[in-house]
């Protein structure tokens, strides 16, 4: 048996001689017998050009064209193809010095001396053409069409973002990028990067020794066409924007307005900014350094997104809310006010003089403080917790699902959580059970530890105009097709607070406007609901906070507007957001002397009417 | 005293010739497909070439080493070293590095070592020692399972690293079954299954059953007509019949995207060149481009356009494609097909069993890597990225294959001393 077994041994080699002779066969085809993949003799090189797809273009929400492409040309070079290069001539073509050259070669040189890599970016079309003509004598140099991101309106630089050269992590990261190919930093660029960019295809040509071009490699059989990216239909309105941007001129803040039935944003403007036609081809890095370098403006830095402020007032709607849901508070619900609301040690939470006593509709209109400290010390003191901090957990859990203390998730790159702070934080802070309503009773006016970013605050009087669900904000409404839908954002957010519970509070918010704090806000005919607040800055002058939505009745815009620095939230938010609105719905603004001085008001480097005001700022609103 | 001096004397040198040939092929040729201007010294440590130098010296001082331990060590221990690789194979699971989709790689200092290398080792290790046992006969059925089991252990477990390609090797060893009284048909079936995959996708269906059905009626017709061998056949047809109209969803359904574009792509459904048919036809055309002679070491135009990814691991027989031409690479075929059948040779001189299956699993494993690495270079398999033995860039292979040899140069020249 076992001397049978030992012949195996002859299959077994003659299994292997067979792969093996099978292999040589192989290599015979391929190498020998067929031209199909030969190139001709004398050592031609195949070029491998990519096809760059023409980026997305995007839309407003009216069909405006926001972002386009227009031709531009890069220099490439392929540094092992360089031969004997007529230097000075080349670089007098593209005015640069000896030494330049030198450095960018080399440059390249280390990338890969095989690669083409950019030699010099972006050139415009009227160079190009004069470029073209010389560039025979150049081996190893080449041109390739590539595009240039126009902006139409120079406006919301932050949300539209910008493009730039895949730098060489990126390039390890993710083998669809190589060198020079362009990708989305920031903004809308960054957030559809992968709808907006299309596919690249390649076409591989023949040259010769000479650097001259003999045609497609086996006509073409192995190109690839590129597909042009996807366009996108934002929900923004380029004029609202624009508008909005005026109004914030040398100001500090930002305005994010959003369609309440649909969680599309109308604008979003984040002050100061910049003209995002800065951020494009070779002028690009030079000016993002100096935009970099403005510590003071910070115009880079995206305020609606990324700044979060204590809410102040405005955070008086949350408690009205939650304090109904959690059956301590009716809208018949009275509490008096004998100016102010005593914490313990002889301190005071300060109120101002109104009468008294104030039902819930009254307390939001008049904005008392003791009665939303009330409100709040009710809602901790809850009798159906075992304990405080029982009781602030679940407000915890209510007020997250207002969209606070975490992303909303909205699609322009970093959003910020903001903080609704913790028990967990408490008990660090104060020591586990050492801390009741008093400890933290500043949160019931909307001062403390808590943090709200601006889209957070836009998004507070969406869910209320709405009764107490929203659409996560987005500003992408439709991807490829005008009338489809942006399928990512179609899911829609409860808040934990019955329907029933809305009333009373939009009936206070419509007196604030009426006959409240925000009188400013008023528009004729039609009803604004709002709320001012005020957020204590520890390093200057408070910030002027404003949320409101309008009409009562269905409706169409639900906005935040923060005026940094601005003090009291009636002199400078109110009116900015009432003069938004009206732009929105009416299409026009006829209150001309209010639009001037709004525009005209500079809140940076000027003196602001009335600012001695500073301490009764957060008493009056 | 004789002994000792002995050992160096009988050591089969053509085998540690031919590793040499091939561990230094490899490294001019990492150094030619990495080659950069730049950093033109082949001892540059910053660059792969100078790497693989490092990897091939710790390699020698590895072959140097096992030539040294006392041969019984390895049959001694076969179990425990399954088992410690086997450890490790797990271990890896939890606490490996993903490396390129695949979690096999632990991270020591600066280099991954991957354990699945050596477990190919340590798997023929226990697979000969299991097999050499006196009472063992691969023909009762409870022996069969142990034996299956042995090697399915760890296919299963790299499986799991999602590293595909390692674990399609450890099927190599049925031909170690087979050699010890496996049925012929084991191995003729794992051959033939993936052939009959491939051809349904390229072939209608119904013509491919067919001439499935001729070739079952021309089997009745030359077989002895007994009601056993007719059912046998009608099974074998159904069977097969059966198989071909499953592969589609077979690809659709169980594989995962990157592998479903790799097999379109081997059977010339999916002509895209910038996805998964890149890297095979940018491989044809480089070694097609080389012609017979070659373009002369270094002077390669397409391998070094770098658009190969795995240049120097996988796909490192473009470049001796393209830059020694028909003549150098088909001598590397010959060399290595003359290196399995001296193994098979000398494993059947053998007169430890243990070292005899040890050598057929040496043989069957290095042949499974040459035969898949290559047949993806030349684009008659799907790619599968596995290392070309002793040639491709990288330390784990490198070491766990010298390793492999080396085991059987040791029991082969204490061969001669059991006298
Ligand atoms: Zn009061």
């Amino acid at each position: 048996m076992e001397r049978v077994l030992a012949n195996r041994k002859y299959i077994i080699i003659g299994f292997f001689a067979l792969i093996g002779f099978f292999f040589l066969v192989r290599l015979f085809y391929v190498q020998i017998l067929v031209d199909k993949y030969i190139l001709s003799a004398n050592n031609n090189v195949l070029r491998y050009m990519t096809q760059y797809p023409a980026r997305g273009l995007i839309f407003d929400r009216f069909g405006k064209l926001l972002v386009y492409n227009e031709a531009a040309y890069d220099l490439m070079v392929i540094p092992r193809q360089v031969k004997k290069p007529d230097t000075a001539a080349l670089c007098e073509l593209i005015g640069i010095d000896k030494q330049e050259f030198i450095r960018r070669l080399e440059k390249a040189r280390n990338y890969s001396p095989y690669r083409p890599s950019i030699f010099e970016a972006q050139i415009t079309r009227e160079n190009y053409g004069y470029l073209e003509e010389k560039l025979f004598r150049f081996p190893g140099f080449f041109v390739q069409l590539r595009t240039l991101r126009k902006y139409t309106y120079s406006v919301a630089a932050h949300t539209l973002g910008y493009i730039g050269e895949a730098g060489p992590d990126l390039i390890a990261k993710n083998s669809y990028y190589k060198s020079g190919d362009y990708i989305g930093i920031s903004g809308i660029e960054k957030s559809y990067e992968e709808v907006l960019r299309g596919k690249k295809g390649m076409k591989i040509r023949v040259f010769d020794v000479l650097n001259r071009d003999k045609g497609s490699f086996r006509e073409g059989k192995y190109d690839t066409t590129s597909v042009a990216g996807i366009d996108l239909f934002s929900s923004m309105d380029a004029d609202l924007q624009l508008y909005g941007e005026q109004l914030m001129t040398n100001k500090k803040g930002s305005i994010v307005a959003i369609e309440p039935s649909t969680g599309e944003i109308l604008c979003i403007v984040s002050s100061p900014s910049y003209d995002p036609n800065l951020l494009v081809g070779n002028i690009r890095k030079k000016n993002y350094t100096l935009l970099l370098q403005d510590t003071v403006f910070n115009p880079l830095f995206n305020r609606a997104l990324m700044a979060s402020y204590p809410p102040g007032s405005t955070f008086k709607l949350v408690d009205a809310l939650i304090g109904q849901q959690e059956g301590v508070l009716t809208p018949e619900t009275r509490y008096s006010c004998p100016g102010g609301f005593p914490i313990g040690n002889g301190k005071v939470v300060a109120c101002h003089a109104h009468p008294s006593p104030l039902d819930l509709a009254g307390g939001i209109q008049i904005s008392c403080n003791t009665y939303f400290c009330r409100v709040f010390k009710s809602i901790m003191d809850n009798k159906s917790y075992v304990n405080t901090r029982a009781a602030f957990e679940h407000w915890r859990k209510l007020a997250l699902s207002f969209g606070f203390g975490k992303k909303l998730g909205i699609d322009i790159p970093n959003e910020l959580n903001g903080n609704i702070p913790t028990a967990a934080y408490y008990d660090k802070y104060h020591g586990k059970n050492r801390w009741r309503a008093m400890t933290i009773i500043s949160l019931g006016i909307g001062q403390g530890e808590i943090g709200i970013t601006p889209v957070q605050l836009a998004n507070l009087a969406c869910l209320i105009a709405n009764k107490g669900w929203f659409y996560t904000p987005h500003i992408i409404r439709a991807i490829g097709r005008k009338d489809s839908l942006n399928q990512a954002f179609m899911t829609k957010k409860i808040v934990s607070v019955d329907a029933s519970y809305f009333d009373v509070v939009i009936e206070g918010m419509a007196n604030v406007v009426t006959a409240g704090t925000a009188r400013g806000a008023q528009i004729d005919s039609i009803t604004v609901c709002g709320k001012t607040g005020t957020a204590q800055n520890p390093h200057g002058k408070n910030h002027s906070i404003f949320i409101a939505f309008a009409p009562r009745e269905n409706p169409r815009i639900a906005i935040s507007v923060v005026c940094e620095n601005a003090g009291f939230g009636a002199t400078w938010a109110a009116p900015i957001a009432s003069l938004m609105i009206e732009k929105y719905l009416k299409r026009k603004v006829t209150r001309k002397d209010l639009e001037e001085r709004m525009i005209n008001g500079n809140l940076i480097n000027g003196k602001v009417p009335g600012n001695e005001r500073e301490q009764r700022d957060i008493l009056q609103d | 005293m004789r002994e000792n001096r002995g050992i160096f004397y009988r050591i089969d040198w053509v085998l540690v010739g031919i590793y040499l040939a091939l561990v230094i092929a490899g490294w001019l040729n990492i150094y030619a497909a990495v080659y950069d201007e730049s950093h033109h010294h082949i001892f540059d440590l910053s660059q792969k070439y100078g790497k693989q130098m490092i990897f091939i010296l710790a390699a020698f001082l590895l072959a140097l080493g096992t030539l040294i331990i006392d041969p019984k060590f390895f049959s001694q221990f076969s179990y425990f070293i399954y088992g410690f690789f086997l450890f490790f194979l797990i271990l890896v699971i939890f606490s490996g590095r993903e490396i390129s989709g695949s979690k096999g790689w632990f991270a020591i200092g600066g280099f991954g070592i991957q354990p699945a290398e050596f477990a190919k080792m340590a798997t023929c290790l226990a697979l000969a020692k299991y097999l050499s046992a006196l009472d063992v006969d691969i023909r009762k059925f409870s022996n069969l399972v142990i034996a299956s089991l042995i090697i399915l252990a760890p296919t299963l477990i790299v499986f799991l690293q999602h590293d595909t390609g390692s674990a399609i090797v450890f099927f190599a060893l049925v031909l170690v079954l087979y050699r010890a009284g496996l049925s012929g048909y084991v191995p003729l079936t794992i051959i033939i299954l993936p052939a009959l995959a491939i051809l349904s996708l390229l072939v209608p269906k119904l013509l491919l059953t067919g001439c499935l059905l001729v070739m079952a009626l021309i089997a009745l017709f030359f077989i002895k007509r007994r009601l056993k061998n007719i059912l046998i056949i009608i099974l074998v047809f159904l069977a097969s019949t059966g198989f071909v109209f499953s592969v589609d969803y077979g690809v659709n359904h169980i594989l995962e995207k990157h592998q479903r574009d790799r097999i379109y792509v081997l059977v010339g459904q999916e002509i895209d060149l910038k996805g998964a048919g890149y890297n095979v036809n940018q491989s044809l055309i480089a070694i097609g481009s080389g012609r017979f002679f070659g373009k002369g070491f270094l002077q390669g135009t397409q391998t070094k356009y770098n658009f190969v990814p795995e240049q120097s691991t996988d796909f490192i027989f473009c470049t001796i494609g393209e830059e020694q031409g028909f003549l150098g690479s088909s001598l590397l075929v010959i060399l290595y097909v003359f290196l399995f059948i001296r193994i098979i040779l000398s494993a059947e001189k053998q007169r430890s069993r243990f070292a005899r299956f040890y050598g057929y699993g040496v043989a069957s494993v290095l042949f499974f890597h040459f035969a898949i690495n290559i047949g993806m270079t030349l684009g008659l398999l799907p790619v599968i990225g596995i290392p070309l033995p002793f040639v491709s860039y990288g330390g784990s292979s490198l070491w766990a294959f010298t390793l492999l040899l080396f085991i059987f140069i040791r029991q082969d020249s204490y061969r001669h001393e059991l006298i």
